[in-house]
């Protein structure tokens, strides 16, 4: 006699959308929700050091003088489409379209890849006045929580340029669906991030 | 962040200057104390703060007290009585884990017990951190440097360096900053301590009830020459203390921007004292941190200024 | 004979003249005779292949627990020596054994060391080794991140412990305070070691975090609801809840000196606006919950062990619970009472110092229902045991010295004092070491199939309880005589040395018992008593119902749990181990596949951090295309599982006498 035995249980749960129905990978989700927690937690750090050092600008021009509206609002358009894209594609690929999902991902690595662009070219212009993060606390705390969030979507696009070499290779199973959907929280998350980005730096710097 | 070529380069005491402080250090100790036993500073107040953080110590002292014997009379009649040895009669109770009274209580005495500590806390705690309105104090710039003490009398118009001479009888304010990393002033017997920090001044109020000679410290690491950062505070009568500052106002020379600067340099030095000081060498609280003689470039901390 | 210049550059940076003093030369030689003890063993012996195949690329939990604790014991070591080195410097005043520089730099790797790379890889190695078995599982969730953990964790203590022989040791205490912490302070590579050496490991600590929070809420057997789960588990899973909100702000508050001292920004410095407090806040928002991230463990195993060694249910398990979890929300709720001394204000001082008397409560109720645990139990005196009983009085000791630092006034005049230095060490040995040191003799059967020898670690244990309290008892008296820390010496006639003198002994007695350990553990590996049952202490909780060691699999069969104490229960109702299952019960498990990318993934981040030290810039960027590279392979590779076949798991079985015949 000895321990009461499970049933050992194998093969997909019914009436789930493939990346939830394996249990093995609707564990990685589980695994990659708390890795967003301490990724949100990261930025909290960033946005609440930004808050302290945003009225410590020394001898350098402050938040008014500083920002780009321009290319910030180009920003936000694109990453917001991009959430949008990255959207239709995991609808893509739950009713099983591979083309279609090979569409829209690209179209969310174009925007994103725009993003990025945008924003570097930005950070160049910025640098090409004088105002790198040596001039003030200010500035450093603006480019690394800024920088942080460009660096995290640059991530993201390496990451989801290897996705669609995946995908390619094994079509939509299980495993890829389980990649897929976790690269959208991440991606849908960045532009969470940003929204906040865009109000607390942006037109907070605006409201000054 | 400072320009690298303009940076004093960090010097470390050689071997030498190091004999050279610690001989200084004894021979001050020496003076200081008779004997070499045990001397317990903290126990030992000399002034209305350390006596107040002493009272609330014994306090807490014995409240907790009361814990650790009450917790260790009831752990050593379990460990005693309920060991397995052959023949042990106590009674055995495998399944017993719970009990609807006893789980509550071991809430509610320590409860009590943190109230009782609680209560005192926040009370001196506001008491202390602000200076008797009704008095008049003493006011003393303290400045911590790469490691020596820089102490300014605005009152007075003398700065000494490593030692003070304060007043008895009269509460004295320390106004706090630092040109170097984080230190701590402290005056064990006079009371607690409070950090010297770059960038900002923090208030501390101490007062000596009795004439003497107390050693001080700081209580938070700034490097190699950290263990040296002692310094002495001798208490004397109003009259004295007046008259100290008087003929040292007359007699000693002024420093100089160059002078301050000699001090930044990072080692140990000896005691010393000057009859005036330029006013740029201690932050104004009234306009914001502007430290121009400092090791910091000058910078002003207004940003609607931009 | 003229070396050509950039030899010169080389030797000049990597060993610069504070790399080439006595101490310094001393620990080269245990380097070098420890490289040639490997290099024996691996290449002239030839057990490269073996310790390739089943260590270095192993993603199975119970080989990854026997990692970490080697590292564990190993940084125990080298923090050990430190901190015996610090206490000869400062036995007599005017002690000249260590320079001023070499003695900040010993403290600060022997605090560092201490709490990133050995309580916490300790804990790691008990949680790897018990929680998979204790909550019916095969491994943990992620078994490659994992191993990924342990690598990264390895890899970053190899970068720190580089630092005393290769170009310089932090020196700047393990808090690393701004701005001592910069350049103008402290120039060259040391404070870069402890930033880039912590970031690593830290990541791999998130990891370890992220993959227990997961084993625990999803992969627990049939029947096992939370209020089942053992209380080890328990504690597993508040620390790892701990560890996911409390390293972020670590991270980065790490990243920014790191970005200060490499890129010139201005986070900390004051010239351009920097505030140092920025950084003491967010250290001590990671640091306090750190705190309870190292004691919790302990609280879970002390839970374990007092019931296994008292025969009897864990007195009040619901609030045991509920106290674990109300420590886990208020650690979060006292950090500032690190430095209430930094002019924050009354109202501010007067929250912080009130909310840390508050979390001392359900810490107390723990102390109450441990001892009435015991009451009406039959205690048997095992090592572990002991430990567990030295535990209670030494924590409580530690708490109530805790309690009167976190009355405020109290506290401004004994911050930073030897008063302090006894407190938290009464409470991280007396808490945290005695409670791993239980933890590995009650599980050490479990994970080697062998018990270590009770007589001699009789021995270790007294030599340390002892050499433990001659030790820190005196501290708390050398803190009312106004002693401050890192003092690396002190003078003359303030009545400071005789308690010294004293306080170094301890610690010496307590390095005697750290070598009959290391005898104890060595002796028993080879003529230790065979754990052939499974269950060598009578255990209450699954990882007794099944063999010693655990087989690759586990559990053959997953059971159903019923109960708190599930194997006890089974025993009381007459359940033996032998021949319990039948060979149509056995089905084909699918188990995690070994897997190089951990290794190279942490080689990857060496290489990375090792550039990022010395800022040569060529060697960073390699680092982290080997970084990214290693990720791309890991995600195209989709072996990560490999069938183990009914078979060989009926052998196995059989072999353990386990099969019916």
């Amino acid at each position: 006699m000895s321990l009461p035995l499970a049933e050992e249980e194998t093969g997909l749960a019914p009436g789930l959308p493939l990346e939830l129905a394996d249990d093995r990978e609707s564990i990685k989700i589980t695994g990659f929700w708390m890795f967003l927690v301490t990724d949100v937690l990261i930025f909290a750090s960033l946005f609440a050091s930004y808050a302290v050092y945003r009225s410590r600008v020394a001898l350098a021009p402050g938040p008014a003088q500083v920002f780009h509206y321009g290319p910030v609002l180009l920003e936000t358009l694109l990453l917001l489409t991009s959430s949008f894209t990255v959207g239709l594609a995991i609808w893509a690929m739950r009713t099983g379209r591979t083309r279609m999902l090979f569409f829209w991902l690209a179209a969310t690595l174009v925007l994103g890849a725009g993003f990025v662009t945008s924003e570097i070219h930005d950070f160049t212009s910025m640098v090409g006045q004088g105002l790198t993060w040596h001039q003030s606390a200010f500035l450093s705390a603006f480019y690394v929580l800024v920088g942080t969030h460009g660096a995290h979507v640059t991530f993201g696009i390496v990451w989801a340029v290897t996705l669609l070499f995946q995908v390619a290779r094994r079509g939509i199973t299980p495993v890829t669906a389980r990649k897929l959907y976790t690269f959208s929280l991440y991606w849908h998350f960045l532009d969470i991030v940003w929204v906040f980005i865009f109000t607390f730096v942006y037109l907070g710097g605006k409201i000054g | 962040m400072v320009d690298s070529d303009k940076a004093p380069l960090p010097k470390f005491p050689g071997r030498s200057s190091r004999r050279r402080w610690l001989f200084g250090a004894a021979l001050l100790v020496g003076l200081l104390t008779t004997g070499c036993g045990p001397q317990y500073v903290l126990l030992r107040p000399a002034g209305p703060v350390a006596t107040k953080e002493l009272h609330l110590f014994e306090l807490a002292g014995i409240a907790m007290g009361i814990v650790i014997v009450s917790v260790f009379v009831l752990y050593a009649i379990a460990i005693i009585r309920f060991r397995d040895r052959p023949g042990n009669r106590a009674p055995y109770m495998p399944n017993w884990h719970g009990h609807r009274l006893l789980e509550p209580l071991w809430f509610i005495v320590p409860a009590i017990l943190l109230t009782i500590i609680a209560i005192p806390t926040v009370g001196v705690t506001y008491q202390l951190a602000h200076l008797p309105k009704t008095r008049d104090p003493v006011v003393i710039d303290v400045t911590s440097l790469q490691w020596k003490w820089l102490f300014e009398y605005p009152g007075q118009h003398i700065a000494t360096v490593n030692y003070l001479v304060i007043p008895t009888g009269k509460p004295v304010l320390f106004e706090l900053t630092a040109d170097s990393p984080m230190n701590t002033f402290w005056v064990p017997q006079l009371g607690g301590m409070e950090y010297t920090m770059p960038g900002r001044v923090l208030p501390l109020w101490l007062e000596a009830s009795h004439p003497g000679l107390f050693w001080g410290h700081s209580g938070n690491f700034s490097g190699t020459g950290f263990a040296a950062m002692f310094f002495h505070v001798k208490a004397v009568s109003p009259a004295k203390f007046a008259a100290w500052a008087r003929r040292l106002h007359r007699t000693a020379a002024p420093m100089t921007l160059g002078d301050y600067h000699r001090l930044l340099t990072f080692n140990v030095v000896g005691e010393s004292s000057y009859g005036a000081y330029p006013a740029s060498t201690f932050p104004s609280t009234k306009t914001g941190f502007v430290l121009r003689g400092g090791m910091y470039t000058p910078m002003h901390n207004d940003p609607r200024k931009g | 004979m003229a070396l050509p210049g950039w030899m010169l550059y080389l030797i000049h940076t990597l060993f610069p003249a504070n790399t080439r003093r006595p101490t310094e030369l001393g620990a080269d030689v245990l380097i070098i005779a420890t490289g040639a003890i490997l290099f024996y063993i691996l290449i002239i012996k030839g057990r490269w292949r073996h310790v390739w195949t089943e260590w270095i690329t192993t993603v199975d939990h119970k080989k990854i627990a026997v990692l970490y604790l080697i590292g564990a014991l190993a940084m125990l070591f080298r923090a050990g020596v430190d901190a015996l080195m610090l206490r000869t410097q400062l036995a007599l005043p005017h002690q000249g054994l260590l320079s001023a520089l070499e003695y900040d730099q010993l403290f600060t790797t022997h605090g560092t060391i201490m709490i990133f790379f050995m309580a916490m890889p300790f804990i790691f190695a008990l949680f790897n080794a018990v929680i998979p078995l204790q909550i019916g599982s095969r491994d943990v969730a992620f078994p490659r991140l994992n191993a990924m953990s342990f690598w990264l964790f390895a890899f970053g203590a190899l970068l720190l412990n580089m630092s005393f022989v290769v170009g310089g040791s932090p020196s700047a205490g393990w808090t690393a305070y701004p701005p001592l912490s910069e350049n103008v302070f402290l120039p060259g590579v040391g404070q870069n070691y402890y930033l880039m050496s912590l970031l690593i490991a830290g990541i791999g600590t998130t990891m370890t975090g992220i993959n227990f929070v997961v084993t625990i809420l999803r992969m627990r057997a049939p029947g096992m609801t939370l209020m089942k789960l053992p209380l080890f588990a328990w504690s597993a899973l508040m620390t790892s809840a701990l560890i996911i909100f409390a390293f972020p702000p670590l991270t980065v508050a790490l990243s920014m000196t790191l970005i200060d001292r490499l890129f010139q920004s201005s986070f900390f410095t004051l010239g351009h606006g920097g505030m140092p407090m920025m950084y003491v806040n967010l250290f001590w928002l990671f640091g306090h919950p750190e705190v309870y991230i190292v004691v919790l463990p302990a609280f879970g195993i002390f839970s374990e062990v007092v019931a296994t060694f008292s025969s009897k249910r864990l007195f009040g398990y619901e609030v045991m619970v509920a106290s674990l979890v109300s420590i886990m929300f208020l650690a979060y709720g006292t950090w500032v009472h690190h430095f209430f001394t930094m002019g924050a204000g009354p109202a501010v001082n007067a929250f912080f110092g009130l909310s840390t008397m508050l979390i001392a409560i359900p810490t107390g109720v723990k102390i109450f229902n441990w001892i009435f645990t015991m009451w009406g139990g039959r205690i048997r005196m095992t090592v572990a045991m002991l430990y567990q009983m030295a535990f209670i009085p030494t924590f409580v000791i530690g708490g109530a010295t805790g309690i009167i630092l976190a009355t405020v006034p109290v506290d401004y005049q004994f911050h930073n004092t030897y008063f302090l230095v006894a407190h938290f060490h009464n409470v991280l040995i007396g808490g945290t070491l005695f409670g791993l040191l239980s933890g590995m003799y009650y599980w050490w059967p479990k994970m080697f199939g062998m018990k270590l020898d009770e007589h001699q670690g009789k021995w270790a244990f007294w030599l340390f309880f002892l050499g433990f309290w001659v030790t820190f008892f005196p501290q708390y008296l050398l803190g009312l005589e106004g002693m401050q820390r890192r003092m690396n010496t002190y003078p003359f006639g303030l009545g400071w040395h005789m308690l010294n003198v004293i306080s170094t002994i301890g610690a010496f007695g307590m390095g005697a018992a750290f070598l009959v350990l290391v005898y104890n553990v060595v002796w028993s590996l080879r003529h230790g008593e065979r754990d052939v049952t499974g269950d060598a202490w009578d255990g209450r909780t699954l990882e007794w119902a099944i063999p010693s060691p655990a087989p690759e699999y586990n559990f053959a069969r997953i059971p159903v749990v019923n109960d708190r104490d599930p194997w006890w229960a089974m025993k009381e109702s007459g359940a033996t181990l032998a021949n319990s299952l039948s060979a149509s019960d056995i089905h084909a498990i699918e188990l995690p596949k070994s897997t190089p990318v951990p290794f190279l993934l942490g080689a990857s981040f060496f290489l990375f951090g090792f550039g990022m030290v010395f800022s040569w810039w060529y060697v960073a960027i390699l680092g982290l295309l080997c970084v990214i590279g290693t990720l791309i392979y890991s995600g195209f590779n989709y072996e990560e599982h490999a069938m183990l076949s009914a078979d060989a798991i009926r052998g196995t079985e059989a072999s353990l006498g386990r099969l019916q015949a």
